[in-house]
């Protein structure tokens, strides 16, 4: 058992049903006790999705545990075929009701004789894997079961023209579905043709042109390797898997794809094509060297977040920015190897961990000027009064913003300068704070407006506003200076105060 | 005409599939640790369960509540791990670190499945650390959302001490509302004021209810005489009311009927059967049913009522006429219902998880009343529902608002009906005379918002700039 207040990330099954209700006519059967189905509230809340998140119930209450399930999820699975008409019916148990043990294998088999759509069980150990490791073999088990289906009509040889699969985009994805605009534009950009985009939007049936593809591209980390190691053993599929995020990193990728394209007969030079988007339509580079960003010398920050998100921040903070990492941190524990890899050289220190009191404890600890993490950290943050950059999952309303904001490519750069610059207070402002003490400094007592200072405060008065309880300092000071004007005092002294107070009745 | 259609229609209950959406109700957690103020809830459940109150309750651990999750392993599924041993390791860590008054467990589907025994550890458990523990089953194999609350609050009925303190002054002490009723007043005043009360026999009162409701309904009650001992639950675990045998009982909510079960059976109360305080209709019967029972003759209830609803005319003309559907969530559906009906409007169907008849007979019987006295065809009230048969009636209806969970509320918007989420309800303050406006406040706020798009223009606005 384990004492536990916070979650960054979710049970095995929600990673299923992010899978199975990205793809396009795909039904999902999750077997659980009802208050289970929240699913479908964060879909349809956080998304603002408009159509029915296709995840029916199937209900496990005392009965079930009483006599089993019995005929109960093979009617679930023929009743939704028959309302829905789906192409495909994924059928997954919770947490709880994994526990039952009832074959839900032999469930799904017998459905399938009578539905007109294709039938799985997902494949997953509810107790051993999370919601991210969850999802990244749903995923890989849909397309080998197509795959496998569709074997004779498996279209030979690749695109006339170089393509690629897009792999990873998904339903309560972390800005994915911007992630993946920005993906297709960089692609267009490139004159490569985007194949299939898996799974958000897409056709089970056609995860049989997936072999089509030049490669596969697999953003990031949590979601898509599985699949594109899959094609690339069944298949010879070559995949890129580095995310292109930051400036550095997205050029990487794009000479990753460059190669791989080469290397199958193309002849594809993007050098040119790096740096003009480097220099002139990413603004990233520019902001580096503007001299907004000459004040983030030597400023502290800490990045934490999963695997593709963190790591890729750590680098721009510190290799795109000058910005002193302090230490980076990851709650995918299952892939710490990965991680540490990808970040040591860029941070004093690596923090696994999904203990977010330890992580709370370890901002505390070095005090930074921003932080880069999940809504958790921003809340640790709110606390401490230190800035943060939210840059990974966990999603949160605000992670699904109306107005465009990719992570990836080149608009992303420019997204992440705002999420940089809006972090930390920069610039000129952060000149005359310095020379000027700063906005909130001791000797200023209230945020709020008390009519511009036509009154003076005596020492003996200002001193013994200080004593008074920050909380109502601001009204206090208020109520004194109004009372001040009124009798037409201009200057308080610790007697105008206490008549004030007087005055007041209080 | 027949004969038939001629007499007063009974209400008709049907029973569908139950599969519906709903909150699991470990969510009461939500506001009971708030309500408890010296309390920590531990629910005891799998990451499934963790991820729900994080998630789906918008209720967030960033300011440290008292609340966790004992997060069931592999180790405590498979038996590997003395549950016991486990136990008094997280309510050792929850002493040391909070040093609560009580540590409520909620007990889910998954102690259930794996039968773990809370109720025999829990007693040992108690002697051990010196505090005490309450086990609440709260799981959504028998129960759904609001229904969670009953299960703590019947848990801790048997808690409530069962002999009034004999020393006066302390009993003074003891009663938290009535001091807080009489704050600020001489002690004089307070002696001279409680023999306004009329002699009855003592009445607690059941429901967890924002601090200022409680206020309201007891004030309310005190118009007429009539004094509350106690609320279960009370702000404080350590300040649980008295329960001795044959005081009387009611619940403010139709949610509690094991609550009230338990108290009948167990603490040997008589309960006060009356249609629940929400609304101004529900209010005045339900202050009418506790006078009867006290044999007390109501005062001034005509023009309380009749001033509430003139103050809430501007509403009323929003609704009157129109119709509201009830998916069937939180089990308030009836009793909201009955008052939009008042408020004249048609209702026709009620969803709801689950349907005590006994526990909201004279519920129901005033829903029926009410329809008749407004000329109004009686709801079907379908329990467990089947979601998908009810968009297949919303469809062919047309209802202008639809109350629903909150799964379906932007699907259905997007199809153009009008929704509210059910569980503001459940949130929001509802009960008594002075708080019916927040309830049309929130019935009305889709329609509102309709009128306010249209007087936008949003249909004529683009169109208007493309003939330039």
């Amino acid at each position: 058992m384990k004492l536990a207040y916070w979650m960054y990330a979710g049970p095995a099954h929600i990673g299923t049903l992010r899978i199975a209700s990205s793809f396009k006519n795909v039904h999902a059967i999750m077997h659980g006790p009802l208050g289970d189905d929240y699913f479908n509230v964060m879909r349809s809340m956080l998304e603002r999705e408009r159509n029915f998140t296709p995840v029916t119930t199937s209900v496990v209450d005392r009965h079930v545990l009483a006599r089993g399930s019995q005929e109960k999820v093979v009617d679930i699975i023929t009743r939704k075929d028959a309302e829905e008409h789906p192409d495909l019916i994924v059928l997954t148990p919770t947490c709880t009701s994994s526990i039952l043990q009832e074959d839900l294998h032999n469930f799904v088999e017998r459905a399938t004789i009578e539905t007109q759509a294709d039938a799985l069980l997902a494949d997953v150990n509810h107790y051993r894997v999370n919601e991210l490791q969850a999802a990244d073999r749903t995923l890989e088990q849909i397309i080998q079961f197509y795959i496998d289906k569709d074997r004779k009509h498996i279209p030979q040889g690749k695109t006339a023209k170089p393509s690629v699969n897009i792999i990873g985009m998904s339903t309560l994805g972390f800005h994915n579905l911007h992630d993946c605009t920005e993906l297709k534009r960089l692609m267009a950009d490139l004159g490569i043709e985007v194949n299939e985009v898996i799974p958000e939007g897409a056709s089970v049936h056609n995860l049989k042109n997936l072999p089509q593809a030049w490669f596969n591209l697999v953003p990031y980390r949590e979601l898509g390797m599985m699949a594109a190691r899959y094609l690339e053993k069944e298949f010879g599929t070559p995949y890129v898997d580095i995310t292109p995020m930051g400036v550095v990193e997205t050029a990487r990728c794009i000479r990753a794809i460059q190669k791989v394209l080469n290397a199958q007969g193309a002849d594809v030079n993007y050098e040119e094509y790096i740096e003009e988007q480097t220099l002139h339509v990413s603004q990233a580079a520019w902001f580096s060297r503007s001299i907004d960003c000459q004040n983030l010398t030597g400023k502290k920050a800490v990045v934490f977040g999963d695997n593709t998100h963190a790591a890729a921040m750590t680098k721009i903070l510190a290799r795109e920015m000058g910005i002193h990492v302090v230490w980076a941190g990851t709650y995918c524990k299952y892939d710490a190897d990965w991680f540490r890899e990808q970040v040591s050289e860029y941070c004093d220190e690596v923090l696994i961990t999904d203990d977010h009191g330890a992580i709370g404890d370890a901002i505390a600890r070095i005090e930074p000027s921003a932080i880069f993490g999940t809504q958790m950290e921003r809340h640790v943050g709110k606390r401490l009064n230190i800035p943060c950059g939210v840059i990974a999952a966990p999603v949160h309303i605000q992670n699904f913003p109306i107005g465009y904001k990719p992570f990836l490519g080149y608009e992303g750069t420019n997204q992440i300068c705002d999420l940089v610059y809006n972090s930390f207070t920069l610039g000129m402002e952060d000149h005359l704070l310095e020379i000027f003490g700063g906005h909130d400094t001791k000797e200023v007592i209230t945020k709020a407006m008390s009519a511009g200072s036509d009154l003076g405060w005596t020492a003996e008065g200002q001193a013994e506003l200080n004593k008074i309880p920050g909380f109502v300092r601001g009204k206090v000071k208020r109520n004194t200076e109004k009372f001040a004007r009124e009798r037409g005092f201009n200057e308080i002294t610790v007697e105008v105060m206490y008549a004030a107070k007087e005055s007041v009745g209080a | 005409m027949t004969l038939a259609d001629t007499q007063p229609q009974a209400l008709e209950f049907e029973c569908e599939t139950g599969n519906y959406h709903t909150f699991c109700p470990i969510s009461c957690v939500a506001w009971l640790y708030q309500k408890i103020e010296d309390s920590f809830f531990l629910v005891i459940g799998t990451k499934t369960c963790g991820y729900f109150l994080q998630n789906a309750m918008g209720v967030m651990i960033f300011a440290e509540p008292r609340y966790a999750m004992a997060e069931l392993e592999e180790g405590d599924i498979s038996a590997q791990l003395n549950d016991y041993d486990e136990l008094k390791r997280l309510c050792d860590q929850i002493k040391r670190d909070r040093n609560p008054s009580v540590i409520v467990w909620i007990g889910t589907c998954t102690t259930e499945i794996i039968k773990m025994d809370l109720e025999g550890l829990a007693p040992r458990l108690e002697a051990e650390i010196g505090i005490p523990i309450v086990v609440a089953r709260a799981n959504g194999l028998d129960y759904a959302f609001t229904q969670g609350e009953d299960t703590v609050l019947a848990a801790m009925a048997h808690r409530c001490p069962s002999k009034a303190p004999v020393v006066e002054s302390e009993k003074k002490e003891r009663n938290a509302i009535a001091s807080l009723l009489n704050f600020g007043k001489k002690k004089e005043d307070v002696t001279a004021e409680e023999s306004e009360y009329h002699k009855h026999p003592p009445l607690v009162l059941f429901g967890s209810l924002p601090d200022p409701v409680v206020t309201q309904l007891t004030l309310e009650l005190k118009r007429q005489g009539i004094q509350v001992s106690g609320w279960l639950p009370s702000k404080r675990y350590t300040e649980l009311p008295v329960i001795e045998e044959g005081y009387y009982v009611s619940g403010i909510n139709p949610f509690l009927s094991r609550t009230a079960t338990t108290l009948m059976r167990r603490r040997k109360c008589k309960l006060i059967g009356a249609p629940f305080p929400i609304g101004p209709d529900g209010t005045r019967a339900w202050l009418e049913k506790i006078c009867s029972v006290f044999n007390i003759e109501p005062q001034g209830l005509d023009e309380r009522e009749a001033q509430i609803w003139a103050s809430l005319e501007d509403y009323l003309q929003l609704i009157r006429g129109k119709s509201v559907f009830f998916m069937g969530d939180n089990l308030l559906e009836v009793s909201l219902a009955r008052f939009l009906i008042r408020c004249g409007m048609t209702c026709p169907e009620i969803g709801i998880p689950y349907m005590d008849k006994r526990y909201q007979a004279a519920e129901l019987a005033f829903l029926e009343k009410t329809c008749q006295e407004m000329g109004v065809p009686l709801p079907r009230i379908v329990e467990k529902p089947d979601n998908y048969n009810q968009f297949q009636r919303i469809n062919e209806l047309k209802p202008d608002l639809v109350i629903t969970g909150m799964a379906h509320a932007n699907p259905l918007e997007a199809r153009g009906i009008n929704t509210k989420w059910s569980v503001e309800f459940t949130f929001a303050q509802i009960h008594g005379f002075t708080n019916a406006r927040d309830i049309l406040e929130l019935v009305t706020r889709p329609l509102r918002r309709n009128n306010n798009l249209k007087d936008l223009g949003w249909d004529k606005l683009v169109k208007e700039e493309a003939k330039v």
